[in-house]
């Protein structure tokens, strides 16, 4: 072992530099060149606000497209999931709740119109989406509390709704961009 | 075709397409061929090996590759706790995170260095980002090309020759960092980049929503870890939320990009194995071994989560996405189950959707996957388990049919099939005795004392447990499984952090990553040494699709008989319960 010692000491040194200077050195001179500068997506609004794309927020006015609950109340300075268990009481009973809640908030609504996203947390706990069944789902309400045309708002969903890549993955709906764009119909 | 299957159908087929050029490239860099990377790296290479005074002809044994292997990880577990314990102070640290307590730096330097991952902390506030650089991302690169280069040592042993001289370790060590993990690597972090994953050194940020709140947004240079995180099948995230956090992976096609660098180089290493040493179609009958596990497992996986939570289905409103807790909206319920599989199939461990809350056949597949462990593996660990499974079955073949046990030309002889065994066996054992304690204390609701505190400051053992029943067996079980298979996911409801669980898991990844080095590194080394006996008629022939399913069965023998008992409390008690 003695032999090894001083060759394997420099070699963990060389890596070290290597791996853990050179190499994030490098990925960061590229994201320089990239549209968001590693900064991650950001949305500048005119107001001076700037939002994080990617980053779910917390929408719990009526009059805002809700987005899935969340195990760290979208506060992005942590993320993770519930971990709940599928046959765990506690949680199914707060499922239940979310479902009256839901109802409650959104009257005349089909319980079987409800999609299981809108009542189950994500696994960061940030998921920026929403499935097109749980915007369509809320379009009742939205129009009700922004007096706006039904039709006119499920023509907004649809048009936000992010298609599958190259035909693969789900559908998926970006909350923010569509709660944008629904305060910018009231804007004109 | 539904577009959510079509996607993990193409993730797959594109993984092959691109395992099977790099094996032919991987050999070629272990058996010192020119290739193309020879123009922008070998000049540096032997710069760096001048510095650091070694002779890449030296030729070793399997003894002494082993030494240099050891040496190396011991300075490298001594850096890691250097920097997490002192984190607080050292440079790089905006968030002004604290240095981690004794037990936890344990924990994180030794699942960081064995290629776990298991991650007691949560990255936004557990680690600096000079932790997360200096000390977690290097782990990252050297344990993923320690294993690598071992599996050099044992590609090396497996010609048709008769030697002792298994190669320069530190030559297959440093050309596994620069010539296969480095140029992936930039490659997957640029794709990254360009699809919105942060890469700056600044500190949170302060977001005012557009409903009115104050949130904080966690950054840092995520681009460059997430790479090796994937590359390496190491699986630590970035983030506390791993690869769910939509920084860490904000696509569908990130998603893509991650999958295919995790499974890429597990699948590489066998076709590797076929080009080095020349036995092609032995590799291809490993890979077709592996895959056949891989698709038993992850079938009914996405089935069950496409499926649904039937209790959630008795309320009254609909799944049209399957069972959506703790997954993501733009990965959806096939790529989240296809993950979940490979991740623990593989020893990556990453997660972009809560295990804990997976159906229970689901969270039985993946423990499989673990306890099994060699359904394509780790990178280079993951063949030398199948390896050790391989001597098995040449044993029990060679017996059934009355011949003596040979693999390559070489004789099987009780040395090897004693080192085989302990291997095989130990990993069981340390899974098993594990979660018997935990359960046993969970049971009793032991006073755990200094071991164990919960969030409200008592002391029970059953309040590490996030959920009741079988479940709650299923989190336990989970983690030793996982500590034992060096995976590093985990049923992330159990309370972790704490001394018990720090310290407990901290001497299994040890165990569990050094004996099933040594044990399949010290065999080849023997079997090297032995004379070579031509093929003849009265030889068990292993490159056919019967030696193959001798593999697969002894596999589903050893994990059935060690497993079930255990399987039975977890999650198929927990299956019976909800249907």
């Amino acid at each position: 072992m003695k032999k090894e010692i001083i060759p394997s000491i420099l070699l963990s040194f060389i890596c070290i530099i290597l791996l853990s200077g050179i190499y994030p050195a490098i990925v960061w001179g590229i994201a320089q060149i990239t549209p968001n500068k590693g900064e991650g997506i950001v949305i500048k609004e005119k107001g001076g606000r700037h939002f994080y794309e990617n980053i779910g927020q917390n929408f719990s006015d009526d009059k805002y497209f809700w987005s899935r609950p969340s195990a760290v109340n979208y506060n992005a300075a942590g993320s993770g999931g519930s971990n709940k268990g599928p046959d765990n009481p506690e949680y199914l009973l707060l499922v239940q709740a979310r479902i009256d809640s839901f109802m409650t908030h959104n009257p005349g609504v089909n319980r079987k119109d409800i999609p299981s996203d809108m009542v189950t947390a994500s696994g960061s706990g940030l998921d920026p989406h929403i499935s097109v069944e749980g915007a369509m789902v809320q379009v009742k309400r939205i129009a009700k509390v922004r007096s706006l045309d039904e039709n006119r708002v499920s023509e907004l969903v649809r048009a936000h709704i992010d298609a599958p890549m190259y035909g693969m993955g789900p559908k998926r709906i970006n909350v923010l961009t569509l709660n944008l764009a629904l305060d910018n119909i009231i804007a004109h | 075709m539904n577009p959510q299957i079509l996607g993990v159908v193409v993730m797959f087929v594109a993984t092959l397409l691109l395992a099977v050029p790099l094996g032919k490239y991987i050999a070629k860099v272990y058996s010192g061929q020119k290739v193309w990377t020879d123009l922008v790296f070998g000049r540096a290479e032997r710069l760096l090996f001048k510095t650091s005074r070694i002779d890449t002809t030296r030729e070793m044994t399997w003894k002494q590759s082993l030494t240099a292997l050891l040496t190396l990880n011991v300075i490298w577990f001594l850096w890691a706790m250097f920097c997490l314990l002192n984190q607080a102070w050292l440079p790089m640290n905006p968030d002004h995170n604290p240095g981690m307590t004794p037990d936890l730096a344990w924990n994180t330097a030794i699942s960081f260095l064995v290629n776990c991952n298991l991650q007691d902390y949560s990255g936004e506030t557990g680690v600096s980002y000079f932790s997360q650089v200096f000390a977690l991302m290097f782990l990252q690169f050297v344990s993923a090309a320690t294993g690598l280069a071992a599996a050099a040592v044992v590609f090396n042993a497996l010609k048709d020759r008769t030697t002792t001289q298994l190669g320069n370790f530190y030559n297959y060590f440093l050309k596994s960092c620069t010539r296969i993990l480095l140029p992936l690597c930039l490659l997957i972090a640029t794709i990254h980049l360009f699809e919105g994953t942060p890469m700056t050194f600044k500190g949170m940020d302060t977001v005012t929503s557009l409903q009115g709140d104050t949130m904080h947004v966690s950054r840092g240079p995520v681009a460059a870890f997430v790479a090796i995180k994937h590359v390496g099948t190491n699986g630590g995230g970035f983030f506390g939320a791993n690869s769910a956090h939509p920084f860490e992976n904000p696509t569908y096609l990130s998603n893509i990009v991650q999958m295919i660098a995790q499974i890429l180089l597990p699948f590489a290493m066998v076709f590797a194995f076929g080009f080095y040493a020349n036995k092609k179609r032995l590799a291809w009958v490993f890979w077709g071994v592996m895959t056949t596990g891989f698709l038993i497992l992850v079938v009914p996986t996405i089935i069950a989560e496409v499926h649904g939570n039937p209790y959630i289905a008795q309320m009254g409103i609909a799944q049209p996405g399957g069972n959506m807790e703790g997954k993501e909206i733009r990965f959806g319920a096939v790529a989240s189950a296809f993950w979940s599989i490979a991740t623990t199939v593989i020893s990556t461990g990453s997660v972009n959707a809560m295990h804990d809350s997976f159906m229970p056949v689901s969270g039985m597949n993946m423990l499989l996957g673990m306890m099994i462990n060699s359904f394509y593996g780790g990178v280079g660990v993951g063949f030398l388990n199948f390896f050790i499974y391989v001597i098995l079955a040449v044993f029990i073949g060679g017996l059934m049919v009355g011949r003596t046990p040979e693999f390559g030309g070489k004789k099987i002889e009780a040395k090897e099939m004693k080192i085989a065994m302990i291997i095989a066996l130990f990993h069981p054992f340390l899974i098993l005795a594990g979660t018997a304690v935990a359960s046993y204390l969970a049971a009793h609701d032991a006073n755990m004392g200094w071991w164990f505190a919960d969030a409200a400051g008592k002391h029970n053992a059953s309040g590490w447990l996030n959920n009741p029943s079988h479940h709650g067996f299923s989190e336990m079980l989970y983690q030793y499984t996982s500590s034992s298979a060096n995976n590093g996911s985990g049923f992330e409801g159990l309370t972790d952090n704490n001394p018990f669980w720090n310290i407990s898991t901290g001497i299994v990844l040890l165990f569990s990553r050094f004996l099933p080095i040594i044990g399949p590194v010290a065999i080849a080394g023997l079997i090297a040494q032995k004379k070579f006996i031509p093929t003849s008629s009265g030889t068990l022939k292993t490159d056919t699709g019967t030696f193959g399913l001798l593999v697969f069965a002894v596999k589903i023998i050893i994990a059935a008989l060690a497993f079930f008992p255990a399987l039975a409390l977890g999650p198929i008690a927990e299956w019976m319960k909800m249907h």
